[in-house]
C-alpha cells in the first residue's frame, strides 16, 4: 500500500513537473506570437508549421552556444544562482490543487501533489526564495550592470511581498484557511473569492507581476538602462535557466492565482457535468478549466508587457510603500468589518 | 503674438484628477487598443518567399547594355567614371580589332569595366551621364558578401547577358 501510494506521487509529480516545464516552454512562443500580433506582425513562423517547433529550435540553440564564466566572477555562486531560480520556480507548483479526486484504476486519486494546510505559506515562502536565484547571479558576475538588478529585483521583492501577503490575510479572513484545496473546495460552483475580494485581486495581480519580474515590474533585467540587468554575464544554458524561470514562475502565479480567486477547477455548472461524465472524466474537466483560466492569465501577463511601459524606479517604490500597503491594510480592515457584522460578532 | 493659424494646440496642465491618478482607466484604455491589433490585418512581407516590388525609379545594381545585335554599347569614354561623386567606377579602353564587330558596337570599347559597390551610392549620375545609354541602374540589389575585394564588380557581373542566352 505505502509502495503503491509513493509510485502514485511520484508519477503524478512527474506528469505535474513535465506539464509545467511544457507549458513554460510553449510560453515563450505564445509571448513571441502575442507581441507580434499586438504589434501587426505575424511572429516566428519559420520552425516547423507555424512557428510551433521554435521552443525547441531556441532550446537547441541555448544548449549549443559557448559558455562562458568571467574570469572576476565567483564561479560556486555563478553557477548556483540559476540553478536556484529554476529550482524555486519548479518547486512553486506542489501545492496547487489541480481538480477534485479522481476515480482511476479503480483507485481514488488526489490531484495535488500535497496537501499541506499552510499551502499559501509554502508558495509565499517558495517565491521569496526565488529572488535569491537573481541576487546571488547578479552578485556573483561581478558586473555593475548585473548587480545593479539584483539590487533592483531584492528590493522590489521585499517591497511587494508586503502587500502581496496583506491582500492575502483579507482573503484568509474569507476562507478561515490556509489550505489551497479548502479554498478551492470553497469557491464550488460560482462562488468564486473575486466576488468577495476584487481590491483584494487587484493587488494581489499588481504584485504577481512584480514578484514574476514582468513588465511594468521588470527593473531587473531591463534591457534601456541595465544591458541585461542580472544575466548580462550569462550565456548558454544559464541564460535560458533564467529565462525559463521567469516562465515558470508565470505559469505558478498564474495557477495561483486562478486557485485562490478564480475559483481554480471549479465553474459554473459542475456538479451536473460531473454527474453526467462520471467521476473519471468530470474531475478532468475540472483541470482543464482550471488550465484554460491558467492560459488566460498567462495570455493577460504578456497583453500587459505589450502594453505598458516600465516604472521609474522611484514610482515603483512609491506604488509599492505609498499606495498599495495602505490598500491592502484598508481591504483588510474592511474584509474584517463586513466578516464581523455578517457573521454577526 | 498674434496667431498665424489655428493649428497651434493649446495644452493645459492641470493637476491630474482622482480616476487619472489611478492609473486603471489609461491602463484598460492603452490594453483595448493594442487588443484590437491583435486582428488587424498584418503588413508582414514573407521575404524570401514573396519580394516586395521596386518603386518605378528605382536605383539597383548596375547593368552594362547591348544593342540590338547583341554588341557591347559602352565606348569607354569614361563620362560615367568622371560623373561619379563616389569615384566608384573605373575602366581600361581598348581598341576594337579586326573581326570584333559583332561582340562591340563602336571601334574603341571598355576591355576592364569596375564599379566598388561598398564606394557606390546609387545616385544614377553615371546613368545620366552616359551618351551611349549604356550603362543603367535596373538590377536588384546588391547582395551583401564576405570580402571587400568581392565587391568590385568587374565586366562578368556587370555586362548584360547576350539576347541568345537570355531567350535559350
Amino acid at each position: 500500500m505505502e509502495i503503491a501510494f509513493v509510485i502514485e506521487k511520484f508519477v503524478f509529480i512527474t506528469v505535474i513537473f513535465a506539464l509545467s516545464l511544457l507549458v513554460a516552454m510553449y510560453s515563450t512562443l505564445a509571448e513571441r506570437k502575442i507581441a507580434a500580433f499586438l504589434q501587426d506582425r505575424v511572429g516566428p513562423n519559420r520552425a516547423g508549421p507555424g512557428g510551433i517547433l521554435q521552443p525547441l529550435a531556441d532550446g537547441v540553440k541555448m544548449f549549443l552556444k559557448e559558455e562562458i564564466i568571467p574570469t572576476q566572477s565567483n564561479k560556486f555562486l555563478f553557477i548556483a544562482g540559476p540553478s536556484l531560480a529554476i529550482l524555486t520556480a519548479c518547486i512553486g507548483s506542489a501545492v496547487i490543487p489541480w481538480g477534485q479526486d479522481i476515480q482511476l484504476f479503480g483507485k481514488t486519486i488526489a490531484l495535488q501533489a500535497t496537501d499541506i494546510n499552510v499551502g499559501i505559506l509554502y508558495i509565499f515562502g517558495v517565491v521569496s526564495l526565488g529572488v535569491y536565484g537573481i541576487m546571488i547571479g547578479g552578485w556573483a558576475s561581478n558586473n555593475k550592470f548585473s548587480l545593479m538588478g539584483a539590487i533592483r529585483a531584492a528590493s522590489q521583492n521585499i517591497s511587494y511581498e508586503i502587500p502581496m501577503g496583506l491582500s492575502i490575510i483579507a482573503l484568509l479572513l474569507v476562507t478561515n484557511s490556509l489550505s489551497l484545496k479548502d479554498i478551492a473546495e470553497q469557491q464550488h460552483g460560482f462562488q468564486w473569492n473575486v466576488f468577495y475580494q476584487p481590491l483584494g485581486f487587484l493587488i494581489f495581480l499588481v504584485c504577481a507581476f512584480a514578484e514574476t519580474n514582468r513588465t511594468p515590474f521588470d527593473l531587473p533585467e531591463c534591457e534601456t538602462e541595465l544591458v541585461g540587468g542580472y544575466h548580462t554575464e550569462y550565456s548558454s544554458m544559464k541564460l535560458g535557466f533564467f529565462l525559463f524561470a521567469e516562465y515558470i514562475n508565470m505559469f505558478v502565479s498564474s495557477a495561483v492565482m486562478a486557485t485562490l480567486y478564480f475559483g481554480g477547477y471549479n465553474y459554473p455548472g459542475m456538479d451536473y457535468m460531473n454527474s453526467l461524465l462520471g467521476p473519471t472524466f468530470g474531475p478532468l474537466l475540472g483541470m482543464a478549466v482550471l488550465f484554460l483560466k491558467i492560459f488566460a492569465f498567462i495570455f493577460f501577463f504578456m497583453w500587459v508587457r505589450w502594453t505598458i511601459p516600465r516604472f521609474r524606479y522611484d514610482q515603483l517604490m512609491n506604488l509599492g510603500w505609498k499606495v498599495l500597503i495602505p490598500l491592502a491594510i484598508a481591504n483588510i480592515v474592511l474584509t474584517g468589518l463586513v466578516t464581523a457584522l455578517v457573521n454577526g460578532f | 503674438m498674434e496667431a498665424l493659424s489655428n493649428r497651434k494646440k493649446v495644452l493645459e496642465q492641470k493637476p491630474m484628477n482622482f480616476w487619472e491618478r489611478m492609473y486603471l482607466p489609461a491602463i484598460f484604455k492603452g490594453m483595448a487598443i493594442t487588443f484590437r491589433h491583435m486582428f488587424k490585418p498584418k503588413e508582414t512581407v514573407f521575404y524570401p518567399e514573396v519580394q516586395r516590388e521596386f518603386s518605378e525609379n528605382w536605383r539597383g545594381m548596375h547593368s552594362l547594355k547591348r544593342d540590338e545585335d547583341g554588341r557591347e554599347r559602352c565606348t569607354a569614354c569614361g563620362l560615367c567614371a568622371l560623373s561619379c561623386p563616389a569615384e566608384a567606377i573605373t575602366m581600361v579602353a581598348a581598341e576594337r580589332k579586326k573581326g570584333e564587330e559583332h561582340l562591340y558596337r563602336e571601334e574603341k570599347y571598355a576591355a576592364t569595366y569596375e564599379i566598388n559597390m561598398l564606394r557606390c551610392i546609387f545616385c544614377g549620375l553615371c546613368e545620366e551621364a552616359c551618351p551611349k545609354e549604356a550603362i543603367y541602374l535596373d538590377g536588384p540589389i546588391v547582395p551583401a558578401d564576405y570580402l571587400r575585394k568581392d565587391f568590385i564588380y568587374g565586366k562578368d557581373k556587370l555586362v548584360e547577358k547576350p539576347l541568345t542566352e537570355l531567350t535559350k
